[in-house]
C-alpha cells in the first residue's frame, strides 16, 4: 500500500486508529483457525458508519482489500488478510444503541460483544438467544456476518432468526439500509438474510437490528448415558417425534468422553459410547411435564443411565462435562481444529461412526461432541501444525469427514462460516451453477472485488 | 537502552533450552481468543496487541525470527498486569501470565531494563543500601511526602522517579516494623512457632498492617519469629523480566529462614505467600539442590488468613464487635495465585458488627499490577476506576484487602475519585475484633 494511502485513512479516522508498526500489523495476521496467517498493510479503527464509507470509497478506488474484524474468533480464517491491504477493525463501534421493549428489538453496532447484550435485555425479562461458544468475546458484527449459532440452536435457531434489519456500507462507500422493525416484511430480495453470513465479502455492517425473545422462566437439565450409540441415536429421534423441541440436545461421543472423563473427572463412564446432555425450557409447568416426557423416552431407548438435575448446582454439575469437552480435547495437542459439519439429525450416529473410522484410517485424534438435535457436529481435531507428516494425515482426515457430511445429506457448516477453511469443499456442496450464482452476486456489489477477497464463493 | 534490534537468533544462540520450551508453550495457544473478555489491559486498550492472544503471538514471532525485540516489543510486554485472568480463563490451559514475564526476560536480555525501574532494582538487589534508603525516606519523608488528610496517604512533594504527582502513596514508616520489635516475639507456652515474612511493603509503609499481624497471632499464642535479614521477595524484580537478580533474593530469604526452626512461615501479602509457595520453587526449576529447599519452605508457607482458618483454627468466640460495611478486594494473587478467597471472608464474615456486602468482580484486577503502575499510571488508573465504581457500589465504608500494593493503589483511586472510604488489610479488622474481645 502507497503511503498517500496510509496518509488518507489517518485523516479519516485520527492517527492513532491507524495502525502500522510491525507488531500490530502481526497482531491481525491470525484468528481462531490454525494454519492460516498473512500480515496486512494498515489496521483502521473507525468509530462512525461515515467513517466506514470514506474508508471503503478510499479503498475501492485504490482497489485495496479490506478485510472486516470483530473480535477475530471465527474457524474459517474468515479475517485473515491474505492479500495485505487493510483490516478493518469494528470494535470501536461498540455500542448499543437502543432496547425497544415495546417491539421486542434492540438496535446495536457490529462492535459490541454479543453478552453485554444479553446481559443488558437481562434486566427486562428478555434474551437474545444466539449463543455461540465464543458469547463473551465474539462481536454482533461478526456473529451476524458469520451466521453464527450455538447451544440453543435446536428451538431458538441461528442468528439469521433473530436478525431484522441491517446498516451496511458497500463496496463504494455507499450506505445501504435494509430491514427494520416490523415484524412481517416482505418486500423486495431478502437482503437482510443475504447479508446475514456473508463472511464481509459483500458489505461492512455497520448497524445491527435483531428480535430478542422472553426469557424462558424456567428450565431443566438432564443426561443420559447410553452404552450404545445407535440406542442415543434413537433416542435423539424418539425425542423430536414426542414433539419435544429441547432448547439443547447435546451429544459426546466415546472419545471426547474418555477426554473429558481423564481431564475433569466428573464421573462419565469410560466405555458409554454416547452421553446425551439435554435441556428443556419454557413455562415452569410445561417444562415440568416435557422433562417427566423426555425422561420417559430416554429410558425406553435403553438409556443406562439418566439423571435428572434437582437444582442449579446440579445443573451445572450435569454442564460441567459438556463444558469441558472442547479445553479437555484441546490440552491433549498443541493445536485444535474445531469443524462443524452438519448432517440431518437422524443421521448422527452414522456421521459420528464415520468419523471415528476416519480417525482411525488416517491414525489422528477425533473427538467428536456437538449440537445432536440439529445435526451439527464438531469432529474436532487435534495435532500438531509443526509436525508435516502428521499434519497430511490431518488433512486427509479432514477432506474424508466433510465428504461424509455431504454424502449423508449433509453440509459444510452448521455454523462456523466457510472462509478460507472449507472452500475448497464448495462445488461439492453447491455444484457449478449455485456457485456461480453466488460468484456473480459478489462481483455485483463488489465489482473490483476488494472485500474480503478470496473467500467464500473464492476467486471470482 | 540499547536502540540495536536483536533477532531471535542472537538470543537462540544464548538461550537454547529456554527458548524451546517456550516454543512448546507457545505452540498450544489455539488462538481462541478467549483471554479477550478477562484481560483488563485489552479492555482498556482494544487492540490485539494487548491481550495475551497477541503478546504471545508477538513471542512466537521474535522465536521464528519473523519480527526483532524492538522497543515496541519491550512495550507490549509491559503491558500486562500478571493478574493471571487469562491463564485460569484459558481452555489450553497456556501460562500466558508466566509467558509474558519470559518474553520481558528475552527483551530484558536483549535490550536492558526500563531505566525507573534499573533505578528501583539496583537498589533492591543491596540490601543493606535498600535498607538504608528506606529508612531515610521514612525519616525525611515529611520533607518529601505531603500528608493527606485521611491514614496512610499522600503525595510527592517533589517529583520522584517513575512517580505520577497526582497519585496518591502512602508515607515511608518513621521507623520500619522490624526495627521496631526484637527478631523474637515470645509466647509463654506457645502452641506454634511462626516465622513472619514482612515483605517490604509492610516493613517499610504499613507497619500497621504488620502490628496486626504480631498482635493477631499473640493473641493465639504463638511464637514469632520475624528475621532481621530478610529482604523483598523479589516478586517485582521477578515480574520485570529480571530473573537472575530474583534468584538472588530468593536464594538470600531461603538461606535465611533456613537458620530458624519455625512450624511456619507466613505472609500478610498475596504476592510475598505466592513467592515463597510457587515462584521461589520455579526460579529452581533447574537447580535440584535449590528447589528441593525452596520446596521444604514452600509447604510451610501459608498467607495469614489461610493460616488463622486452616492450621490456627481460631476461636471466634474471643471477636469482639466491629461496626463497619465492610467490602473485599480480593488481590489477583491471592484469587488466581495461592487460590485463597474464602478464608478473609470467613474471617470477616465472623466478626460481630460487622457487615459484609460483596463487590461486583471482586477478583478483577485493581490495576496496581506491583510496578506496572510505575511505568503505566494512566492506563493502571482507567482499571482502577472501573475497581472504584463497583466498590462505591456496594455503600460500604471500608474495603478489606490482602496485599499492600492493592492497598494503596485502590487508596489512591478513592482520592482521585472522591470517595473515602477507608481500605485497610483483612488482618487488621480481624486485630481490630480481638481488641473490643478484650475489653468485653
Ligand atoms: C472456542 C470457540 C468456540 C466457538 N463456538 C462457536 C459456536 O458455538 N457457534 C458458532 O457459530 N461459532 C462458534 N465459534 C466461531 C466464532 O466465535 C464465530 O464465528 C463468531 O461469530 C465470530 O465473531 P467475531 O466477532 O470474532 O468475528 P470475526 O472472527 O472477527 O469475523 C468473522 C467474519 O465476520 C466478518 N465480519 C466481522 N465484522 C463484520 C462487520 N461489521 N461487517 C461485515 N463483516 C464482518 C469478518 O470479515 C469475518 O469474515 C467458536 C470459536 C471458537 C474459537
Ligand atoms: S485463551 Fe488461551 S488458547 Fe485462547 S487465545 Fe488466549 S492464551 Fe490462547
Ligand atoms: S495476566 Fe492479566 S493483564 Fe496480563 S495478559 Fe493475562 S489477563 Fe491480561
Ligand atoms: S510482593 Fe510486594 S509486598 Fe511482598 S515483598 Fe514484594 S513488593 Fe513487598
Amino acid at each position: 500500500m502507497e503511503k498517500q494511502h496510509i496518509d488518507a485513512l489517518k485523516t479519516i479516522v485520527g492517527d492513532e486508529h491507524v495502525l502500522t508498526s510491525v507488531e500490530d500489523l502481526h497482531c491481525y495476521s491470525y484468528d481462531a483457525t490454525p494454519g492460516f496467517s498473512h500480515m496486512p498493510d494498515v489496521v483502521v479503527k473507525p468509530a462512525t458508519t461515515a467513517e466506514v464509507a470514506k474508508i471503503l470509497a478510499l479503498a475501492n478506488t485504490g482497489k485495496i482489500p479490506v478485510y472486516t474484524r470483530g473480535s477475530g474468533t471465527n474457524l474459517s480464517a474468515g479475517t485473515v488478510p491474505t492479500k495485505g491491504g487493510i483490516v478493518l477493525l469494528m470494535t470501536r463501534m461498540d455500542k448499543l444503541i437502543e432496547i425497544d421493549t415495546e417491539n421486542l428489538v434492540a438496535v446495536v453496532e457490529p462492535g459490541l460483544i454479543v453478552s453485554d447484550l444479553n446481559k443488558a435485555v437481562e434486566a427486562y425479562g428478555l434474551i437474545y438467544p444466539p449463543d455461540p461458544g465464543t458469547v463473551t468475546t465474539a462481536t454482533m458484527g461478526g456473529t451476524v456476518s458469520e451466521n453464527a449459532g450455538g447451544l440453543r440452536g435446536l428451538k431458538y435457531g441461528v442468528t439469521k432468526h433473530y436478525v431484522m434489519g441491517l446498516e451496511v456500507v458497500l463496496a463504494n462507500g455507499q450506505v445501504m439500509n435494509v430491514g427494520g422493525k416490523n415484524v412481517k416484511d416482505v418486500s423486495g430480495y431478502d437482503m437482510t438474510k443475504l447479508f446475514t453470513g456473508a463472511e464481509g465479502t459483500l458489505g461492512v455492517i455497520t448497524r445491527i437490528v435483531v428480535k430478542l425473545v422472553p426469557a424462558p422462566e424456567a428450565r431443566k437439565s438432564l443426561m443420559a448415558i447410553f452404552k450404545n450409540l445407535d440406542h442415543a441415536g434413537q433416542a435423539i429421534a424418539a425425542i423430536i417425534a414426542a414433539k419435544i423441541i429441547p432448547a439443547t440436545l447435546e451429544i459426546m461421543d466415546n472419545p471426547t468422553i474418555r477426554t473429558v472423563e481423564d481431564y475433569a473427572k466428573v464421573g462419565l463412564p469410560v466405555d458409554a459410547e454416547a452421553v446425551l446432555l439435554i435441556e428443556v425450557d419454557g413455562i415452569p409447568e410445561v417444562v415440568e411435564k416435557e422433562a417427566a416426557k423426555v425422561m420417559e423416552v430416554l429410558t425406553a431407548n435403553q438409556a443406562d443411565e439418566v439423571k435428572l438435575a434437582k437444582d442449579a448446582a446440579e445443573r451445572d454439575k450435569l454442564w460441567a462435562a459438556r463444558r469441558a469437552a472442547l479445553p479437555a480435547l484441546a490440552k491433549l495437542r498443541p493445536t485444535t481444529f474445531v469443524e462443524d459439519a452438519t448432517v440431518p439429525r437422524n443421521k448422527v450416529p452414522d456421521m459420528i461412526r464415520a468419523v471415528n473410522e476416519t480417525a482411525r484410517k488416517y491414525n489422528v485424534t477425533i473427538g467428536t461432541f456437538g449440537h445432536a438435535g440439529d445435526g451439527n457436529m464438531h469432529p474436532t481435531i487435534v495435532c500438531d501444525i509443526r509436525d508435516k507428516e502428521e499434519m497430511e494425515r490431518v488433512y486427509k482426515a479432514m477432506d474424508e469427514i466433510f465428504s461424509t457430511a455431504i454424502k449423508l445429506g449433509g453440509t459444510l457448516s452448521g455454523e462456523h462460516g466457510i472462509g478460507l477453511g472449507k472452500l475448497k469443499y464448495m462445488e461439492d456442496q453447491f455444484g457449478p451453477v449455485t456457485l456461480e450464482a453466488m460468484k456473480s452476486i459478489k462481483r455485483a456489489l463488489d465489482p473490483n472485488l476488494i472485500l474480503n477477497p478470496g473467500k467464500l464463493v473464492g476467486e471470482c | 537502552m540499547s536502540d540495536k534490534l536483536v533477532t531471535a537468533q542472537a538470543i537462540n544462540e544464548h538461550d537454547k533450552e529456554l527458548l524451546a520450551d517456550l516454543q512448546d508453550a507457545l505452540a498450544n495457544c489455539m488462538k481462541c481468543g478467549n483471554c479477550m473478555e478477562v484481560c483488563p489491559i485489552y479492555k482498556e486498550l482494544g487492540t490485539e496487541t494487548a491481550v495475551a492472544r497477541g503478546k504471545l503471538a508477538l513471542m512466537e514471532a521474535v522465536l521464528s525470527g519473523k519480527i526483532p525485540i524492538s522497543e515496541n516489543f519491550d512495550k507490549w510486554m509491559s503491558k500486562c498486569v500478571s493478574c493471571k485472568a487469562c491463564t485460569v480463563k484459558c481452555p489450553c490451559g497456556v501460562p500466558a501470565d508466566g509467558l509474558i514475564v519470559r518474553g520481558r526476560q528475552a527483551a530484558v536480555k536483549a535490550r536492558g531494563l526500563h531505566p525507573v525501574k534499573n533505578y528501583v532494582f539496583k537498589l533492591l538487589k543491596n540490601r543493606t543500601m535498600f535498607d538504608l534508603a528506606l529508612r531515610l525516606a521514612g525519616l525525611f519523608g515529611p520533607l518529601s511526602f505531603k500528608k493527606l488528610p485521611r491514614p496512610m496517604a499522600a503525595v510527592a512533594r517533589f517529583p520522584m522517579p517513575g512517580l505520577d504527582k497526582r497519585r496518591v502513596t502512602a508515607p515511608f514508616a518513621a521507623s520500619p516494623l522490624r526495627n521496631r520489635h526484637p527478631e523474637v516475639i515470645k509466647a509463654d507456652k506457645p502452641k506454634l512457632k511462626v516465622g513472619f515474612f514482612t515483605g517490604c511493603t509492610i516493613n517499610y509503609i504499613y507497619t500497621d498492617v504488620g502490628q496486626a499481624v504480631i498482635d493477631v497471632l499473640k493473641a493465639n499464642n504463638i511464637e514469632i519469629v520475624i528475621p532481621a535479614l530478610q529482604h523483598c521477595c523479589g516478586t517485582p524484580i521477578y515480574m520485570s523480566g529480571d530473573v537472575e537478580a530474583a534468584k538472588l533474593l530468593a536464594k538470600h530469604n531461603i538461606e535465611v529462614f533456613e537458620q530458624y526452626k519455625v512450624d511456619y512461615i507466613i505472609a500478610a501479602c498475596g504476592s510475598c505467600t505466592e513467592a515463597w509457595k510457587i515462584e521461589f520453587v520455579e526460579l529452581f526449576h533447574d537447580d535440584p539442590a535449590m528447589k528441593a529447599r525452596a520446596e521444604k519452605l514452600a509447604q510451610k508457607t501459608y498467607e495469614i488468613s489461610e493460616f488463622l482458618v486452616d492450621v490456627v483454627k481460631i476461636d471466634k468466640n474471643k471477636l469482639g464487635p466491629v461496626n463497619a460495611t465492610v467490602t473485599m478486594h480480593d488481590p489477583c494473587h491471592m484469587a488466581r495465585g495461592i487460590k485463597v478467597t474464602a478464608q478473609p471472608r470467613q474471617l470477616l464474615k465472623s466478626i460481630p458488627g460487622l457487615q459484609f456486602v460483596e463487590m461486583k468482580e471482586a477478583d478483577r484486577c485493581c490495576g496496581s499490577g506491583g510496578s506496572f503502575s510505575l511505568g503505566n499510571y494512566e492506563l493502571s488508573r482507567k482499571i482502577n476506576d472501573r475497581k472504584i465504581a463497583n466498590i462505591t457500589a456496594t455503600k460500604a465504608d471500608t474495603v478489606a484487602t490482602s496485599c499492600g500494593t492493592c492497598r494503596m493503589h485502590i487508596t489512591d483511586g478513592l482520592v482521585q475519585n472522591n470517595q473515602n472510604q477507608d481500605v485497610v488489610h483483612v488482618i487488621q479488622l480481624l486485630d481490630k475484633a480481638y481488641k473490643a474481645g478484650q475489653k468485653k
